[in-house]
Order: C-alpha cells, then structure tokens, then sequence
C-alpha cells in the first residue's frame, strides 16, 4: 500500500465524516440523489437480468449444494476474521474473541473449507462500514454503486478497507484474482435467488423497497439488533371521519 | 335448558375473544404458532398450493389486524383527500395485497419456530411493539409487530421485517404511483400488481 493510497483512502473517510451530515434533505429523507440512484439502479437490474441471474442459476442447479456451502464457508471465514477485528475495533472484546475463535478453528480443522464451528459459535458478521457507524458516523446519503448495489457513503468509502480483507485481496496474478472474485459474486447472487424472486413479484417499486430494505438492515447491523426508536411519523394517523371498514 | 344454551353461547363467544384477549406478546406467538403449524402440516400447502395459504392468511390472520389504521398509515397524507368511495377501494385491494405478501413470505416456512424477545411497554398501555425471532438454522430474523388494543382486544397494524416498517416501505412506494395520477393510480396498480400475483403462483 502505497502511501498515496493510504492518503485517498483517510481523504474519503473525512470526507464521509463531513458530509455524513448532508442526508436529510431531498424527497425521501436520507436519499437526496434519487434520480441519480434509480438510473444506476436500472443499470444494475439489466446487469443482473443478462448476466448475474442466469449465471447463478446455472451454479445452483450445476453444483450440488455440499459443493456450493464449502465454497460459502470458504468466503465466509475470511469474513469471520475481518468480522473479528472490527468487533475489536468497535470495543467489544468479548465478541471479537469469540469470531476470532471461529476463524481459527474454521481454518485450522477444517482448513478453511468447513465451517468446524457452526451454530457452537453464533456468526456475527461485522464490516468496516458497522465500525464506522458504531464509532458514530452517520450512514450519509444512499447511494447505487455501479455493478455493487446498495451502498452509503459512509459504507462505500469503507468499502476501500472491507476490500482488503477478502481472499481475492490476497492473490497476486491479476486473472487469478477476478476469476475468484467472481466465484465469489455467484456465490452470493446464488444464495439471494429465492430472495430476489420474492421481491421481484411483490414489489410496487423495486428501487424504493431495495433501499428501504437495506438502509434497515445496515441500522439494524451497526446497532446489533437493538436500533433506537425511531417515532412514527405523526401526519399519518387516521383523522375521526374516514371512513368506516 | 335455557341456561344450557346461554352457558354454550357463552363458551363459544368466549372462545373467539380468547385469542385476543390475552396480553400483547402472548397473542402474538400463538397466532404466529398457529399459522405456522398450519403451514408445516397441511399437505396441499407443502405441496405448493398458494391459494390455500391465502385463504389460511384471510381466515386465521386478517381478523386480527385493525386493515384500516395499517391502510392510512400506508399511503400517508393523499388518504385524506380522497372519496369514500376511492377509500373503500383501496382498502380492499390493499387488504388482497397484504394477504399476497404474506402469504409470500409462507411460502419459504420450512422448519421455522417462532420465539418472543422481551416485551418493552412504553408510554401508552393500547400500544405496544412485539418483537419475535423467526428461526430456524443460522441468523434468526427478526420480526416485530405494533399492536393496539381497542375496548378488550388486540390488533395488529404493522409489522416489521429486519428494521423495515412495512408502513414505512409501503409509503415510500405507494408515493411513486400517487404523485403520477393521484389515489386512482394507485388502486389500478394494487388491482393490476395483485391479478398478476394471483396468475403467477396459484
């Protein structure tokens, strides 16, 4: 890592801290660029419709799923130790033993291909994006990265670090490492295809259900379960004459 | 034979208010129990039936949820400026929706059980939000419900899926077809959304 590298990346970091606050303007709170967001967002659907989806289903139904899991566990250790250094990071020594724990037995016994410690070790994935978040930087406005999806600010500029922890971070040839990265795309498309088929149907907008959906999950991760409350919005409460069922 | 009548009506009153009559949490599991015990042992349904998972939803489920709160809640201010006649539409295509969803979301009921988080009363003692785990192997999902309580009983009117309000995300979808063509382009959308459902699964 060079050292201009490593000064881009602090840069995008203070610049999510100082725009981080910029969130709550526009039409729909924290999504201030949406018609920028739903153009890249169409982008990505076609992307997905040509190519993702059909390449993930062929993988499911190609790969039996003993074959399919060892290649998930594989992915999923590398997350388990970076999960166990931001659980650190984040000042929650107890956690970050106990992935930590799971990551070297996971490697150790089962080479890194079984998942040795299972439900024994509950998995509690955490990202930079989480560290960032718990370390009190607001999540900015939701962005659609090209090709990624569903991101914020705060998340894509953490993304510079979570990219260092992957397997594909670590192998020097050039197509070896996309040909691993992309293992690892299908992998995941493949496990979301059940998902997908479900919202596909049932949604009356797609691109606002995916961003709602996800900016719930990434406060739901950053607050381990327990996000404070948010108030219901007071405007739309049923007024004394509506009319009756 | 006049008391034996009157003790037999009583008994079965009793029995429709039981369910709903007891405290929030309590209610919750065991309509959640129930529904999904209904899912895992019913053949047709295992089989792939949807229409019988509608018809379970519409029977054991819509009773309990208050349609006409999660509705306004769901569509926001534009409700107000609307007719009778426009409400009353939407209401029912919004109910017919709603089954879909979560009729949807059986579908994927395999060997799933449902446990209760700690109830946190707030403020209000007719309003209170449930939490549930959904479980089954690896993360549990979290779902939670907002109840009110009207004279003796309790009704659902949201619930929440990982963090997500399905008011909330309603509102933000329902906005996109409000502000092309008002109420009424709503309703033929929920019309238009809920014939394809019925087509593509059934």
């Amino acid at each position: 890592m060079t050292a201009r590298s490593t000064a881009v990346r602090w840069l995008l970091v203070a610049a999510t801290l100082m725009l981080s606050g910029c969130a709550t303007t526009g039409g729909i709170r924290g999504d201030p660029i949406e018609p920028v967001n739903r153009v890249v967002f169409e982008f990505n659907e076609g992307l997905d419709r040509i190519v993702l989806k059909p390449v993930a289903t062929g993988y499911q139904a190609v790969l039996p799923q003993f074959v399919r899991t060892t290649i998930e566990n594989f992915f999923n250790n590398f997350n388990d130790g970076w999960s166990a250094i931001n659980h650190l990071l984040q000042g929650k020594p107890a956690a970050a033993l106990e992935m930590g724990m799971r990551f070297s037995a996971n490697t150790v016994f089962g080479l890194g291909f079984v998942d040795v410690a299972g439900a024994g070790i509950e998995r509690r994935p955490e990202d930079f994006g989480q560290t960032l978040g718990r370390w009190g930087i607001g999540p900015g406005p939701y962005l659609v990265l090209p090709v990624v999806g569903p991101s914020t600010l705060r998340d894509t500029a953490a993304l510079a670090l979570d990219w260092r922890a992957i397997p594909e971070a670590f192998v020097e040839q050039r197509p070896e490492r996309w040909a691993l990265g992309s293992l690892h795309v299908i992998s995941v498309r493949a496990g979301l295809l059940a998902t997908t088929r479900a919202l596909d149907e049932l949604a009356l907008d797609k691109y606002s259900l995916v961003r709602d959906g996800y900016l719930a999950r990434r406060r739901m991760l950053v607050y381990d379960g327990n996000p404070p409350d948010e108030p219901e919005p007071s405007d739309t409460e049923p007024s004394e004459d509506s009319a009756p069922k | 034979m006049f008391r034996r009548i009157a003790l037999g009506l009583a008994m079965c009153a009793a029995q429709a208010l039981a369910l709903a009559d007891t405290a929030p949490d309590a209610f919750v599991l065991q309509l959640s129990t129930e529904v999904i015990d209904a899912v895992k042992s019913d053949q047709a349904i295992q089989a792939g039936d949807v229409a019988r998972i509608r018809s379970l939803v519409d029977s054991k489920v819509v009773p309990h949820v208050n349609l006409q709160r999660m509705v306004v809640k769901s569509v926001g201010p534009p409700w107000r400026s609307a007719s009778p006649e426009q409400q009353k539409r939407l209401t029912e295509e919004f109910k017919t929706y709603l089954i879909n969803t979560y009729a949807g979301a059986l579908t994927q009921v395999k060997d799933q059980s449902v446990k209760l988080r700690p109830l946190r009363t707030g403020t209000n003692p007719n309003e209170v939000v449930v939490g549930t785990d959904v479980v089954n192997k690896g993360e549990p999902l979290q779902l939670d419900y907002r109840l009110e309580k009207t004279g003796d009983t309790w009704r659902i009117y949201d619930f929440n899926v990982v963090g997500l309000w399905a008011t909330d995300s309603f509102r933000n979808q329902f906005a996109r077809d409000l502000s092309a063509g008002g109420i009424d382009a709503l309703i033929d959308r929920l019309t238009e959304k809920n014939k394809s459902l019925a087509a593509s699964k059934s």
